[in-house]
């Protein structure tokens, strides 16, 4: 419990980190990008609107730097983001919360998939060392080293076409309106076969060599041998005991590589067109978006701290000892 | 994205590389330093890299075109004139991928060594010199660990206006020394117990003159895999902003070429070597740098390598397979099975 606790304020602290970071970058910006873009809109917005960015980037010069972080919080508290640029006049949380669902439901499926199968074959890999599986490894080194986005266009240039089965891009077939029902919901399982399977393919290799790596150092303790001297089954040895002891570290990597992978399936999703996150983001940077652009951020970095924690919890209940000291 | 592929645990081994120069006879110690070279993988990862340096320095000369120069060939594939065909515009692709190679190494391993440099400032003194100032560079990398790196780069480039390629390796140096810094504060923490540090602070050696020459020889191996880390996330960074079209004022790099395929429909016309070899070209220095950073791994930590033939035929047609710790029993009793041991490293155990 002890454990949990410090987890959870190093996640707050993060979180205060993160927010305050978002907070001085726009300050930091000489000359104001978004100054120009509020008078592009003049007359359309209404006061309220424009005070809010005005606390959000800082252009109100008469205020000082810590009321200005005070307002700052006090709005976010709000869910007050600001204005959306490209999305006008629609508010950035609204535009947010419409893509997030579509990430959320891509990146984490595929994520958990990919460690899942990774860890699998890296048990496999480590625990026969010389057999075939070791000869994945060349391999999947060359795949982990080839950017998401790339993998993403050679997909959809040698299997989407007007043909096949996998469309080239969206996240839906055009016309119908997002809801739980049977046009809808195949459509867009179809839309993210192509997305998931690119970063499947990218992303499962970390795991196999990460995996393959602890079951290497694994098996050469004496427990293992113990193990084997009781006469226990190959399968159980390497299963129940040396998998378990392996997996901790990769629980603990999967936690921390989160922010990474994270980072690269956004890039999938503004190959696809995918209507997550991360299209939006680069819809944003495109159109000088600020306001979006930090939103998206923060809402990015909150999901990962999330996920982090979640991770945390795992190792919590794989662990023994971090429970015995609370 | 690179993962990191190395746990702390596996990156610092008891028996590591300050354990090996004792084994080797003093005449020798030499040879050895290079010795991780002699692993196939960190050789061939060498030679690529070596292949992406010549081209960084000579690219913008041997191309046989200027990157933006125009022609009449739109669009058109790979041919005597053009090896790896045209743009939309009719630049020569080959001619784009010569000139970017120097931007894309420049930037990446500007970043990386001010990754390095950074890493190497808070990871030693937080793990050597403990206490409060510890635990605060200790949570400082941590927050800098779990914030996700790309999001950050991209929001903070698009926001500097008018971003060079030095703004862009500053950005990536800034954001992505976490986790080198946090795997040399683990390994200074358990050299600092060893004897021969207390006895050059009992000595009274300054801390200083304690960190530069008592501890960062030993920490070599560690900085330089985290070094060439942090270059494959670099440039993959770098390309990343240049395909979604921010810092696209560094002048061509891989990632510029990739993102005018991609707003240009390359896909659509089935342009194939418009983006392909881009891609490939990421890829392979990629495969090149992880290459080597598995050489100095399994230098570090020989349990790694893979092993050599594990099976083992018995003259009495039974199948052995070899296993670190283990003397295999063998029914039969009149052939001797001669078993030799796969490698050294297993005798090391």
């Amino acid at each position: 419990m002890k454990y949990l606790l410090q987890r959870i304020a190093f996640y707050l602290f993060t979180a205060w980190a993160a927010i305050t970071l978002n907070f001085f970058i726009p300050r930091m910006i000489p000359g104001d990008p978004v100054k120009s873009l509020l008078s592009r809109f003049q007359g359309q917005m209404s006061s309220q609107a424009i005070d809010s960015l005005y606390v959000l980037f800082g252009l109100d010069k008469n205020a000082s730097i810590w009321e200005q972080y005070f307002d700052y919080w006090k709005q976010l508290f709000h869910g007050d983001l600001g204005l959306s640029f490209t999305a006008f006049p629609s508010p950035v949380s609204e535009v947010i919360g419409s893509a997030l669902p579509w990430t959320l439901a891509l990146v984490g499926i595929t994520t958990v998939i990919s460690f899942f199968l990774g860890t699998g074959l890296g048990v496999l890999a480590g625990w026969r060392r010389g057999s075939w599986v070791d000869g994945l490894l060349p391999a999947t080194t060359f795949l982990s080293s080839v950017p998401y986005f790339w993998l993403g266009l050679l997909a959809i240039f040698l299997l989407a076409g007007p043909n096949s089965i996998f469309p080239s891009g969206g996240g839906y077939t055009p016309g119908l309106i997002p809801a739980w029902d049977q046009y809808f919901i195949p459509s867009a399982i179809q839309h993210s076969l192509l997305p998931a399977l690119t970063i499947l393919i990218s992303s499962v290799s970390g795991w196999i060599l990460s995996m393959r790596n602890m079951m290497v150092t694994v098996a050469a303790e004496d427990y293992i041998t113990v193990a084997h001297a009781k006469g226990l089954s190959e399968k159980r040895v390497a299963l129940s005991y040396a998998a378990r002891n392996a997996l901790l570290p990769n629980v603990s990597g999967f936690a921390l590589s989160l922010g990474f992978i994270v980072g690269g399936t956004l890039l999938v999703e503004i190959v696809f067109s995918y209507p997550g996150l991360g299209f939006l983001l680069f819809r944003a940077v495109t159109a000088k978006d600020y306001p979006l652009m930090q939103g998206i951020f923060l809402v990015i970095t909150i999901s990962v701290l999330v996920a982090n924690l979640i991770a945390d919890i795992a190792y919590l209940l794989l662990d023994p000892r971090t429970r015995k000291e609370g | 994205m690179t993962i990191p592929t190395s746990s702390i645990e596996q990156v610092i081994p008891e028996q590591g590389a300050m354990a090996q120069p004792d084994a080797t006879p003093p005449g020798k110690a030499k040879r050895s330093r290079f010795r991780f070279v002699s692993s196939g993988k960190a050789l061939t990862g060498i030679v690529i890299l070596g292949i992406y340096i010549l081209f960084a320095i000579i690219g913008p000369w041997v191309a046989p075109y200027a990157p933006d120069a125009r022609s009449k060939d739109l669009v058109s594939p790979p041919s005597g004139a053009h090896w790896l065909g045209t743009t939309h515009l009719g630049q020569d692709v080959l001619s784009q991928l010569l000139d970017g190679t120097r931007t894309v190494m420049v930037v990446g391993l500007a970043a990386g060594a001010m990754a390095t440099i950074l890493s190497v400032l808070i990871g030693v003194t937080a793990g050597y010199l403990g206490g409060g100032l510890d635990e605060s560079l200790s949570a400082l990398s941590n927050v800098f660990l779990v914030i996700p790196a790309l999001p950050l780069v991209i929001i903070v480039t698009a926001a500097a206006p008018g971003g060079g390629a030095v703004l862009v390796a500053l950005i990536i140096g800034a954001t992505s020394w976490a986790w080198n810094a946090r795997v040399l504060r683990a390994q200074t923490l358990s050299l600092r117990r060893r004897d021969y540090i207390e006895a050059a602070r009992a000595t009274g050696e300054k801390t200083w003159r304690i960190i530069l020459f008592e501890i960062m020889p030993n920490l070599t191996a560690i900085i330089a895999s985290g070094f060439v880390g942090t270059v494959i996330f670099a440039v993959t960074s770098e390309i990343t902003l240049a395909f979604i079209g921010i810092g696209a004022d560094t002048g061509w790099n891989w990632g510029t070429i990739l993102f005018w395929a991609q707003s240009q429909q390359a896909l659509a016309q089935g342009a194939w070597w418009w983006f392909v070899p881009a891609g490939l070209a990421i890829a392979f220095l990629g495969t090149a740098l992880s290459l080597i950073n598995f050489g100095i791994d399994e230098f570090v930590s020989p349990r790694l390598r893979s092993a050599g033939k594990t099976k083992i035929k018995t003259a009495s047609g039974h199948t052995v397979r070899m296993r670190v710790g283990f003397t295999p029993v063998l029914k039969s009793t009149t052939a001797t099975p001669v078993l030799r041991n796969t490698s050294s490293k297993e005798a090391a155990k």
